[in-house]
C-alpha cells in the first residue's frame, strides 16, 4: 500500500509484519513541461539531479550525487545521471539506493534532494516525484509529488533518519535555489 | 485430487485412457500381467513385459528404467480380463541391488493423459523381496478401479508369476531378465555423473506426491504410446511403432536413467563422486548461493558472480570482495573518526564552561562523552565484524577455489600444475589485507597482459614488524619476489608466448637467480656488464619499434619473419648500477611504449640509489607499479583510498613448487621450440 506523503508528513519505514527494511530506493522522475506558443515543439531539456546528504549529527559526512555515484562505505548507490527526463514513462529517472544495513552506526539522516543543474525552476517541469520502494520486492513505500511546481530551482525533498532501532522517511519539500546539493546546505541544516 | 493410498486401499479410476508412472532410485523391470476374475493369468501372452512390450490396451516400457510411464487403455482390455496387475522387479545378474529394501521405496502414481495424479502410492515396508505387485486395476461392476497392492516376493518375478497360476512362470522371468539385460546392452552407457543434482531427489520427492520428477506432458511417449495402444491391431510378437522406441525410456524428458552412474552394463568409467555430497559449484551454470536459513546471511559460494566462465566469475567476485571489504571498512573508519571529533568537541565543552570547573560535574560529564564515544566506536566495530566474518567466509570457499594464476603458492592447484594453452585474464601479484581485518587476505588480481611494468622496490623501507632490513639483504629479497612474479608469469602463458629476459649488470643476482637459470626458461643467460645491458635494452627496443611502426602503419604482416611475437619481460635487476644515459632512455621507452606491444618491463631498484639521474627517473617510477619484497601499506584502493598492506607471493619456505613448475614449463618450451 502507498502512502501519499505530504509535507511535513513522516511514516516510519517498520513494515506491517514487524521486520525493519533492509534495502530502499529513493526514485526521482520528472518530465519537462510542454511549452506553449510558437515552437511549441522545441521542448527544452531539463536536467534534474538527484543527491543524497550523509549527516551524522548535524554534520554533512558523505554525499551522493552524480560525480560521487557512491558513498564511500558503499551503503548509498546513485544509479547514474539522467540528463534529460522521463519522456512519459512515468518511471524513475534518477534512483539512489541505500542499503539501511550497510549505512554506518554514525549516520543518523540521509537527505534527498533535487537540483535543477540546467536552471530552470520546477515551473517547467511536469510530474515531479519522489518515491521510496522496498528495493527487496519493489513494493512503494511512499510517494510525495511536488505538487504546484514554483520558481525555484531545488527542492529538498524527503529524509531518511534512524528512529529507534529501525528508520523513518519524513517528507519535507522545502523549496529551495542552487545548482548543486552544495548550494542547498544552508537551506538543508534547519530540516534536520 | 490425489488419493494417496496404503496398502489394500482402493480408488475409482475416472476414465479407461491411463498412465502409471513409477518412480524408483533405481533401474526396476515395470511389467504388467492380464488376469480373469479369479487372478489367474492363463498363459505368457497376458503378460505384458520388456521382452513383450505391448498387449491389447496396455504397453510397458522395454527397459530396466528408474522412472516409468505405462500407458493403460482399459478400453482396449479384452473383457475375459477384470484384473491387471503392474508389477515390478529389480534386474537380475547387474550391479545393481538385489532387494527392494536396499533402495529407496518404489513409488506409482496413476494419472491421467494430462498428467493430472488419480491415485499414488509408495511402496514401503519392502525388505528381501526382489519384485513386487505395485497396483491392480480392476474392474467391479462395469468399472475400474484400482488398488494399491504391494505384494512383495523375495523369489522374484518367477515366484510372482507362479502365484498367479502362470504355468511357465520361471520360463517367462528368465525371458524377462534376458531381455532387460540385452536391452542394456544395447542402450547407451549412462554418462558418469551427469546430472548429479537430481539424484538425492529420486527417493524423497515422488513420495511427495507433487511428481517431482514428473516428465513433461509433451514427451514423445505421450504423443504415441497411449492413444495408440487404443485400436490393439498389435499381437505380443507385433510391436509396430513402439517396437522402435527410444533407447531411453522416457526420452530426453527423464533424466533419471541418464543420471544413473552406476548402471549395470554401463561400461563407462566408474564415477567416484559422492552420491549425496555435491560439489559446490558446477561450472556450467552461476552457482547460487543455498539459501539462507532466515535471519542469517546466505552461505557464500565460489564463483558466485557475472561471468562467462568460472575464471571471470572468480575474477569478479575477488574484485566485488576486495571493494566490499575497502566500503565497509570505511564505513567503520569514518564512524570512528566522527565518534573521535565528537567526544573531543564534547570535551572542549566541558573544559571551557566555568562551572564545570567545580564540583563532580566536569568528571560526570566527561565521563558521559567517552562513554558515548566506546558505544559508538563499539557498533561500529559490531557491523565491521559482521561484514568481516561474511567476507571471511567467502574467502575460505573461494581461495580453494582459484585457478593456478588467482592462486597462493601454497595451494594445492600449483602441484597440480599443467602448462596452460590460454593465456589467464589475470594474474594474482600477492595479496592484500587492511589492518582492521587482519584475519582476510584479498588475492591482488591484476588483468594481464600487464598494463604497466612493475617495479620491485628493493630500498630500505620499514618492513611491519618493525625490523629494519639492512640494503643487501634488501636486494636479495627484492630479486627473489622478482624471480617469484616472474616464474608465475612464465607458468601461467602457453609455452613460447612468454620470454623472459634478464639484465644482471654486476652479475649480483646469481644466487636469486638460480631457480630461472637452472630450469632453463630464460630466453639467454643473464646479461652481464654494461655491454651485454646495451645489447639486451637495443634488441628490445628494435622489437618495440618494429612492432609499432608495423602497427601504426596498419601492416602487422609486414614485420620481419625472424621476430619474436611473444610477450617480453626484462628483468632488471641492480638498477642503477652500470646504467648510462643511453640506456636509461632505452629503459623509459620501454615502460612508455613497451606494454602496449608486448613487452614489460620489472625493475628491481632502489629509487635513492638512482637519484643520480635527478628528476629525468621520476617518470620512469610512476609508470611503473610498485611492490615491495616485505609487507608493507603502500597501495590504494581505487575507491575509498585506503593504504592497503601488500605482502609478496613468497614461495612458502622449504617448498619445491616453484621449481617443480618451471621444471614443466621447461619442458614444456622445449618441446614446443622443436
Amino acid at each position: 500500500m502507498t502512502v501519499n506523503m505530504t509535507k511535513g508528513q513522516a511514516i516510519s519505514l517498520q513494515k506491517s509484519d514487524g521486520g525493519t527494511l533492509t534495502s530502499v530506493r529513493m526514485g526521482l522522475g520528472w518530465q519537462a513541461a510542454p511549452r506553449r506558443g510558437l515552437f511549441g515543439s522545441r521542448t527544452r531539456e531539463i536536467d534534474l539531479d538527484a543527491s543524497a546528504v550523509l549527516f551524522a549529527d548535524k554534520q554533512p559526512v558523505d554525499v551522493v550525487f552524480f560525480r560521487h555515484l557512491v558513498s564511500d562505505d558503499g551503503s548509498v548507490r546513485h544509479t547514474g545521471d539522467n540528463l534529460v527526463g522521463g519522456v512519459g514513462q512515468g518511471g524513475d529517472d534518477e534512483a539512489i539506493l541505500v542499503d539501511l544495513q550497510r549505512v554506518p552506526v554514525h549516520i543518523d539522516q540521509i537527505v534527498f534532494t533535487v537540483n535543477s543543474f540546467t536552471g530552470q525552476t520546477f515551473q517547467e517541469v511536469q510530474n515531479a516525484f519522489c518515491r521510496l520502494v522496498d528495493e527487496t520486492n519493489g513494493q512503494e513505500l511512499a510517494r510525495y509529488t511536488l505538487a504546484g511546481g514554483g520558481a525555484f530551482t531545488a527542492q529538498i525533498m524527503a529524509k531518511v533518519h534512524r528512529a529507534g532501532q529501525g528508520w523513518a522517511m519524513t517528507a519535507i519539500g522545502t523549496p529551495a535555489n542552487g545548482r548543486t546539493f552544495q548550494d542547498l546546505m544552508p537551506a538543508i541544516l534547519p530540516v534536520l | 485430487m490425489t488419493a494417496e493410498l496404503t496398502r489394500g486401499q482402493n480408488h475409482p479410476l475416472p476414465g479407461a485412457r491411463l498412465e502409471i508412472r513409477v518412480s524408483a532410485g533405481t533401474p526396476v523391470v515395470a511389467g504388467a500381467t492380464l488376469g480373469d476374475e479369479d487372478g489367474t493369468v492363463h498363459g505368457v501372452a497376458q503378460v505384458a513385459h520388456p521382452g513383450a512390450p505391448t498387449l491389447p490396451g496396455l504397453e510397458v516400457s522395454r527397459q530396466a528404467a528408474a522412472d516409468h510411464r505405462l500407458a493403460v487403455d482399459l478400453d482396449a482390455v479384452p473383457d475375459a480380463v477384470h484384473r491387471v496387475s503392474v508389477l515390478l522387479a529389480l534386474p537380475t545378474g547387474g550391479r545393481g541391488p538385489a532387494r527392494f529394501g536396499a533402495v529407496a521405496a518404489p513409488f506409482v502414481a496413476v494419472t491421467g493423459l494430462d498428467g493430472a495424479e488419480v491415485a499414488s502410492y509408495t511402496i514401503t515396508g519392502l525388505e528381501a523381496e526382489s519384485a513386487v505387485v505395485a497396483l491392480e486395476l480392476y474392474r467391479r461392476q462395469g468399472a475400474w478401479k484400482v488398488r494399491a497392492v504391494g505384494q512383495g516376493y523375495a523369489g522374484g518375478l518367477a515366484e510372482l508369476f507362479a502365484d498367479q497360476q502362470l504355468p511357465q512362470a520361471h520360463q517367462l522371468a528368465g525371458s524377462i531378465h534376458e531381455a532387460v539385460a540385452s536391452g542394456l546392452a544395447r542402450s547407451v552407457p549412462a554418462p558418469p555423473a551427469a546430472a548429479p543434482a537430481h539424484r538425492p531427489d529420486q527417493g524423497t520427492a515422488p513420495r511427495t506426491g507433487t511428481g517431482g520428477s514428473v516428465p513433461p506432458a509433451s514427451s514423445p511417449y505421450d504423443s504415441q504410446g497411449a492413444p495408440g495402444s487404443g485400436p490393439g491391431p498389435q499381437g505380443p510378437g507385433a510391436p509396430g511403432q513402439h517396437g522402435a522406441q527410444q533407447p531411453y525410456p522416457g526420452g530426453p524428458g527423464e533424466p533419471a536413467t541418464a543420471g544413473q552412474p552406476a548402471a549395470p552394463g554401463g561400461d563407462g568409467p566408474i564415477d567416484y563422486s559422492h552420491p549425496r555430497r555435491q560439489t559446490a559449484a558446477p561450472p556450467p551454470p552461476p552457482p547460487a548461493a543455498a539459501p539462507a536459513e532466515p535471519g542469517r546471511p546466505a552461505r557464500p559460494v565460489a564463483g558466485d558472480a557475472t561471468g562467462w566462465s568460472m575464471e571471470e566469475r572468480l575474477y569478479n567476485q575477488v574484485w566485488g570482495m576486495f571493494e566490499d571489504l575497502a566500503r565497509t571498512t570505511a564505513a567503520y573508519r569514518s564512524a570512528v573518526d566522527f565518534a573521535d571529533s565528537r567526544m573531543e568537541k564534547e570535551l572542549d565543552q566541558v573544559l571551557s564552561d566555568p562551572r564545570n570547573r567545580i564540583g563532580g560535574q566536569g568528571d560526570a560529564a566527561r565521563e558521559a562523552a567517552r562513554a558515548r564515544h566506546g558505544e559508538l566506536v563499539s557498533q561500529a566495530r559490531e557491523v565491521l565484524d559482521r561484514d568481516v566474518a561474511q567476507l571471511v567466509a567467502e574467502a575460505e570457499v573461494v581461495e580453494p577455489a582459484l585457478p593456478a594464476a588467482f592462486a597462493r603458492w601454497d595451494n594445492p592447484v600449483w602441484h597440480a600444475y599443467r602448462v596452460p594453452m590460454e593465456i589467464p585474464m589475470a594474474l594474482r601479484l600477492g595479496d592484500l589485507h587492511l589492518p582492521e581485518a587482519d584475519r582476510i587476505r584479498i588475492p591482488m588480481l591484476i588483468r594481464l597482459p600487464l598494463e604497466r611494468g612493475l617495479w620491485i622496490d628493493s630500498g630500505r623501507s620499514a618492513s611491519l614488524d618493525g625490523s629494519f632490513a639492512d640494503s643487501h639483504e634488501m636486494r636479495r629479497l627484492g630479486l627473489e619476489t622478482a624471480v617469484a612474479h616472474a616464474a608465475r608469469l612464465l607458468a601461467v602463458y602457453p609455452p613460447g608466448e612468454f620470454t623472459v629476459h634478464v639484465i644482471d649488470p654486476a652479475g649480483s643476482g646469481a644466487q636469486a637467480l638460480a631457480p630461472l637459470v637452472h630450469s632453463g626458461v630464460l630466453a639467454a643467460p643473464p646479461a652481464q656488464g654494461a655491454a651485454g645491458a646495451t645489447e639486451v635494452l637495443s634488441r628490445l627496443t628494435e622489437r618495440v619499434d618494429l612492432v609499432q611502426m608495423a602497427l601504426r602503419g596498419g601492416a602487422p604482416d609486414a614485420l620481419p619473419p625472424g621476430l619474436d611475437t611473444s610477450h617480453q619481460l626484462l628483468i632488471v635487476n641492480d638498477f642503477p648500477h652500470g646504467f648510462d644515459d643511453r640506456a636509461v632512455n632505452q629503459l623509459r621507452y620501454l615502460a612508455d611504449e613497451g606494454p602496449a606491444v608486448g613487452v614489460h618491463l620489472m625493475m628491481v631498484a632502489d629509487r635513492e640509489e638512482s637519484s643520480g639521474f635527478g628528476p629525468l627517473l621520476d617518470p620512469l617510477w610512476r609508470s611503473l607499479l610498485r611492490l615491495t619484497p616485505v609487507a608493507e601499506d603502500h597501495l590504494a584502493d581505487p575507491w575509498v583510498g585506503h593504504a592497503w598492506t601488500y605482502e609478496p607471493p613468497l614461495v612458502p619456505p622449504g617448498s619445491q613448487v616453484l621449481q617443480q613448475v618451471l621444471a614443466q614449463v621447461a619442458a614444456a618450451r622445449r618441446s614446443w621450440d622443436r
